[in-house]
């Protein structure tokens, strides 16, 4: 019974810090992606997300930021974005710098801060999604 | 009793402090001075036009809620509120301008005439008269603003569909293209006949050039002459870091106001204008370092505002009903920056430009404010959570002015009442 307990508690230990070693790793995620928004992102997107009107557009509650297709969004951050094209119900007009220079990591953490900050409340994406992205991205040139 | 006294007196302190909050519309204005909201919601309202009788017409970035992008807003009963409003078009652009009996708008590649009747009605409003099609609309500074002089020709701005003419558009690094292409069919202000159907470039003729992306202008009637607002250049920091600090990005280039003579020569994308320097700087992508002064060739502006405020409107005040000093001067509406962040924003005002013996004295002085809705001595620090932000402006036949808003689209009616 004693030593049922005890593994019970060793169990319940490792565990804990499993999830706290995970949490850690993803706070320091979101900590690289936002010095990465804040010096790449901010001007246009502003801090609260919010982009600015007609102009750039929002991250803050954006269903393209939120959504599903994450190659899609590394493919707008390595190739820059000139397209006229309806984003919830808004146009905008200037056109996004390319990125080419980012890696799959810092891709990986800017993207699962904007998707982690303001309202947005979606997965992270790690940098195996990142690199699955740019294959699929590769293959669909 | 005892315990609803002061709750009761909360009450009606919280109750004035509304009402005084509502004053004005919510402006700030100089003594004399009182403003009434006129319309709100109608949609993105960019430039507005107004009519002999009084009728405002406000041209919408894209069509409202009703499918319209011309809004028509009477104020019959003379209360200085709308109360009587209905629209026209469907393609959403930002210039409109009346001259007698004739309605101007521009989408973001043409410029459309329709007839008024006596009530100021537009006759046609399915079948204007195309007068110029065909201008450049690459979305980046694609809107057309329009004025016409006193000699039926009209002017439109045609924006630079970039930022500095880099072989690639704000790609860091990429340096600027010279000449500019860009320059041949845009980054400047055109004239066209103002009565003659479908026109296209060649029909008209290139007025201004090096001009990166014009909103606000307006003729001069007492010099007989083009004034224009341009919007400078953006990210120096982000491009060129070394270059330019966060906080030397807020403060460039200035935000020009310029005199415009036929044939002049502004100098974008080649030079900016450096407001603290007061002097034409070489842009970094053709080899300038900050200090590096531009060519003499490029005109000067007649006045330097601080960056990035984006001046959306310009109006000389031709009428009567304001105080001696703003006779002959010109209003420009700045509807407030974004690209000074992290710093924070700038503009969000109506700001006055004194002239004497036709000349701007080079000064300003903000003459309404308060339309971005933030709290005393609070500014804006991102762009998209202002309220209002002031782009049109026209004069009404009683001398009051009015500001229009292309956000939410509210019309501000400014009045001196001594």
């Amino acid at each position: 019974m004693g030593n049922q307990a005890g593994f019970l508690y060793r169990i319940g230990c490792v565990s804990t810090m499993m999830i706290f070693c995970a949490l850690s790793v993803q706070a320091q995620n979101l900590i690289n992606g936002k010095k990465i928004y804040e010096t790449r992102c901010l001007v246009c997107h502003q801090s609260d997300g919010g982009g600015v009107p007609n102009m750039n557009p929002p991250l803050d509650g954006s269903t393209n930021v939120n959504g599903k297709d994450i190659p899609r969004l590394v493919k707008i951050i390595q190739n820059g974005y000139d397209e006229r094209v309806e984003l919830d119900g808004q146009y905008y007009n200037n056109a996004m710098t390319a990125m080419p220079d980012l890696k799959e990591a810092a891709i990986a953490d800017v993207l699962s801060y904007i998707r982690n900050n303001w309202s947005n409340k979606a997965g992270l994406v790690s940098v195996a999604d990142v690199k699955k992205a740019m294959i699929k991205n590769k293959n669909n040139k | 009793m005892k315990k609803s006294l002061p709750i009761l007196s909360l009450f009606l302190m919280s109750l004035s402090f509304i009402g005084k909050a509502q004053d004005n519309a919510g402006l700030k204005l100089p003594a004399g001075f009182k403003a009434s909201l006129f319309a709100d919601k109608i949609g993105s309202a960019r430039h507005i036009a107004i009519t002999k009788s009084g009728v405002v017409f406000a041209k919408l970035n894209n069509p409202n809620k009703e499918g319209n992008s011309i809004v028509r807003l009477e104020d019959a009963n003379n209360d200085g509120v709308a109360e009587k409003i209905n629209g026209l078009a469907k393609y959403g652009g930002t210039g409109i301008y009346v001259k007698g009996n004739s309605l101007y708008a521009s989408s973001n590649e043409a410029i459309f005439k329709y007839d008024l009747n006596s009530k100021d009605e537009v006759v046609n409003p399915l079948t204007p008269l195309t007068i110029v099609s065909g201008l450049i609309d690459r979305r980046e500074h694609n809107s057309k603003s329009i004025t016409l002089d006193m000699a039926n020709n009209i002017y439109v701005n045609i924006g630079a569909y970039s930022n500095a003419c880099q072989e690639k558009n704000r790609m860091p690094g990429s340096q600027g293209m010279k000449p500019c292409p860009i320059l041949d069919s845009a980054g400047g202000i055109w004239k066209f006949d103002a009565n003659k159907e479908n026109q296209t470039y060649q029909d008209g003729k290139r007025y201004a050039t090096g001009l990166r992306n014009v909103i606000g202008l307006d003729w001069n009637t007492q010099t007989n002459q083009l004034y224009v607002a341009q919007h400078g250049r953006d990210q120096l920091n982000s491009f060129y870091p070394s270059l330019y600090t966060d906080a030397q990005n807020a403060e460039l280039p200035a935000e020009t106001f310029y005199a415009i003579n036929e044939g002049d020569n502004a100098g974008w994308p080649y030079v900016y204008y450096d407001p603290i320097q007061h002097k034409k700087i070489v842009s970094p992508e053709y080899g300038g370092d900050g200090t590096k002064e531009g060519a003499a060739e490029f005109k000067d502006p007649a006045v330097a505002f601080p960056a990035h405020m984006a001046p959306m409107g310009v109006l000389f005040y031709t009428g009567d009903q304001f105080p001696a000093k703003y006779k002959n001067g010109a209003f420009i509406s700045f509807h407030g920056s974004w690209n000074r962040a992290p710093l924070p924003q700038e503009g969000f005002f109506v700001a006055f430009v004194p002239f004497k013996e036709g000349k701007a004295t080079g000064e300003w002085e903000i003459f309404a404010n308060g339309f971005a809705g933030m709290e005393e001595g609070v500014k804006v620090t991102n762009t998209a959570k202002a309220k209002a932000r002031p782009c049109g402006l026209a004069l009404g036949p009683d001398g009051s002015i009015y500001v229009s808003d292309d956000t939410k689209g509210a019309i501000f009616k400014i009045s001196y009442v001594k």
